[in-house]
């Protein structure tokens, strides 16, 4: 068990001040000054070392990504961005409404320093629609930090000119995709854009910028006080640090906590969330990291890790650790078809295999739900959902396609009792004969 | 099997599909105002809002200013919605085409492009909350409120009722959310309680309905107990 000087985020569960004063009392932006004056190059190293991965979905290395920026201003004199992704809206998490609304100074410090080392002189945070009240309170806590002198000009006395900047969604999936955000935030519809050209050359504005989860930002002060090494030695190779899980579903204590990457999931569902509902031997699936990753079947859930890596190795992902925790009294194919519902109404529209698929992986789904299918439709399903992975410009289609190969892979003979239930119960009736 | 208002593809409103800017098709015959103007508080709010972007960038503001437009709709008629000739103000104001609002006001679910009742009821139905059981929620809003179906508005004009996706507070399922507020931790009767103090015009807090500490496990923290914060 993470010890609690080892956990970052001490004021998780908002028991304490979140304002300035409070921030402060708990170590955030104690001499940021000196932080910044390690130059660029020390911070990236230093997040390099801490082998920290980016804790929005996708585990890319952080310290690679921002080393992608330009290291000298641009000569037609474009300005860099840091654009911080709190669009947070994966089925099954939500950490970074806890940062939002009770460490947001962790996440301003992070946006300061992050920014230092791109070279960015301004940032933007996006956050969803829904999250009004976090919005408030960051945008407090963004004005205390501009009264403070710690944001704007000479920020934190650090010589170093810094903007941030709140920015509301209005309830949109997609634009939790990092193009879709930043075509969002230029007041367009969140259409994710092809790649190449990436953010970091043509971002914002067509300007270099980077996007960031608020997790990953948010974790960087205290990396670059604690130092590199620290982050490292926890968790496990690779997949270093900790990380916010958020247990969902049938626990006893659904709640988010805190905990080192690699973590075993039973012990995770055991120590904090009081267990699965009428024991672990109800476990049915687990849905690990969001909604995106396919779902875990209890004989895999018994042993995994919970990091990258180890998620990766049985098919799944850790995604955004958002642990969806299912008994089993559940209807499998009902989750999923819920979460195909979900997809299908997240599609922007975009490119054709997501829109019309998403659409009709929803229409069978529902069929499945009922059993109203034939034996080879299954077939049929998990071929489209392959022709759908990989054929989109963002990850939606993938996102969309993953939950239901997931569901066929572990649960097939679920989804054949259904449908030969459903033909048993309806069994037609002989043809009356002509009366001749 | 669970219920699902209005047909399979009943709550299938939104992205993708272009919703009507109150063109009469709705059904609801919403009647759109000629005119509309900023009052002063929300010129206030415009005045703030265009700091953040670069002068040349204005058109970054649409969404903000949507929602400057729907606060403003809310404090003058008591219905939190976005009427087409505000979006041609929007677009006049960010010296944009009124076809990139529109565009944006039909794409993003937050705007509601029809008016709407005094209190928007907002279920999350995903798979999180629906293993907690949101179609409990479901049927406490509708029981309460004698609402049909998703999106329709209750007789007494007091509710709207919507279907929404994944709110992101899934350790405090199953939510509903209010307006801005996000109701945790509900129940069937949770929920009907919470409708009728509204309509006594009361404000009931927001966040746990069973007193959790925010996302904080029933019963209290089992981490973060042996950090000593200063001053406390």
């Amino acid at each position: 068990m993470l010890a609690d000087q080892d956990r970052i985020f001490t004021n998780l569960y908002g028991q304490h001040d979140w304002s300035l004063e409070g921030a402060q009392s708990r170590g955030d932006w104690n001499d940021t000054a000196a932080i910044i004056a390690r130059g660029r190059d020390a911070i990236i190293d230093e997040m390099k070392a801490s082998g920290l991965r980016g804790r929005g979905g996708a585990g890319f290395p952080t310290g690679m990504k921002w080393s992608f920026m330009p290291k000298q201003p641009s000569p037609d004199g474009r300005p860099s961005y840091l654009v911080v992704n709190a669009d947070e809206s994966e089925p099954g998490t939500c950490k970074d409404r806890d940062i939002l609304r009770h460490d947001p100074h962790k996440l301003i410090e992070g946006c300061l320093i992050a920014s230092f080392a791109m070279g960015a002189q301004a940032c933007y945070v996006y956050v969803r629609g829904e999250y009004y009240n976090e919005t408030c309170n960051l945008q407090a806590a963004v004005d205390q930090a501009y009264a403070a002198n710690l944001l704007g000009k000479n920020a934190a006395g650090s010589g170093y000119d810094f903007d941030l900047y709140v920015h509301r969604g209005a309830g949109a999936y997609i634009c939790g995709e990092e193009t879709a955000l930043l075509e969002s935030l230029e007041g367009k519809k969140g259409m994710p854009r092809l790649k190449p050209p990436f953010p970091a050359a043509v971002g914002l504005y067509g300007c270099p910028t980077t996007v960031n989860n608020v997790e990953t930002i948010a974790v960087v002060p205290t990396i670059l006080r604690r130092g590199g090494a620290w982050f490292s030695a926890l968790g496990r190779p690779k997949n270093t640090g900790t990380k916010i899980f958020c247990i969902s579903g049938h626990v006893n204590k659904p709640c988010n906590v805190e905990e080192e990457l690699g973590i075993p999931l039973r012990e995770l569902i055991d120590t904090y969330a009081g267990g699965v509902r009428g024991g672990w031997d109800n476990l049915l699936a687990v849905i690990p990291g969001g909604s995106s990753v396919p779902l875990l079947p209890k004989d895999i859930c018994d042993t995994v890790l919970m990091d990258f890596d180890s998620l990766r190795d049985v098919k799944s992902g850790l995604g955004t650790a958002g642990v969806i925790v299912m008994d089993k009294s559940t209807d499998v194919i009902r989750a999923i078809d819920r979460l195909a519902q979900f997809y299908k109404h997240e599609s922007c529209g975009q490119c054709t295999p997501c829109r019309e698929g998403t659409g009709w992986m929803m229409r069978v789904m529902h069929r499945m739900v009922q059993g109203r299918a034939e034996l080879d439709e299954i077939d049929i399903l998990e071929k489209v959902t392959k022709q759908i992975e990989g054929h989109t410009i963002c990850a939606l289609g993938d996102a969309a396609a993953w939950p239901i190969q997931g569901l066929i892979r572990h649960f097939r003979p679920v989804m054949e009792e259904r449908i030969a239930s459903y033909k048993a119960a309806r069994t037609p009736r002989p043809l009356p004969m002509a009366a001749e | 099997m669970s219920e699902r208002l209005g047909g399979p593809h009943g709550s299938q409103i939104g992205n993708g599909t272009a919703e009507n800017i109150g063109d009469g098709s709705s059904g609801e015959g919403a009647a759109q105002p000629t005119h509309f103007t900023f009052d002063e508080a929300s010129e206030a709010e415009i005045t703030h809002i265009l700091t953040k972007y670069p002068p040349s960038r204005k058109a970054s503001g649409v969404l903000p200013l949507l929602y400057v437009v729907q606060h403003q709709m809310r404090r003058e008629t008591g219905s939190a919605w976005v009427p087409r000739v505000a979006m041609d103000v929007v677009a006049a104001r960010l010296e944009i085409p009124p076809i990139r609002v529109y565009e944006v006001a039909t794409f993003y679910l937050m705007f509601n492009t029809n008016p709407i009742g005094r209190f928007h009821l907002q279920v999350c139905g995903t798979t999180p909350c629906w293993l907690r059981g949101s179609d409990e929620i479901t049927r406490a809003c509708r029981d309460e409120t004698g609402i049909k179906g998703w999106r329709q508005t209750s007789a007494d004009g007091m509710f709207t009722m919507s279907e929404v996706e994944c709110l992101g507070a899934c350790v405090n399922a199953p939510i509903l959310q209010v307006d801005d507020d996000y109701h945790e931790d509900l129940d069937y009767d949770r929920t009907v309680a919470l409708l009728r103090a509204l309509r006594q015009g009361e404000h009931p807090a927001a966040g746990s309905a069973i007193g959790r500490i925010t996302s904080a496990p029933e019963g209290g923290p089992t981490t973060l107990t042996t950090i000593p914060i200063a001053g406390e």
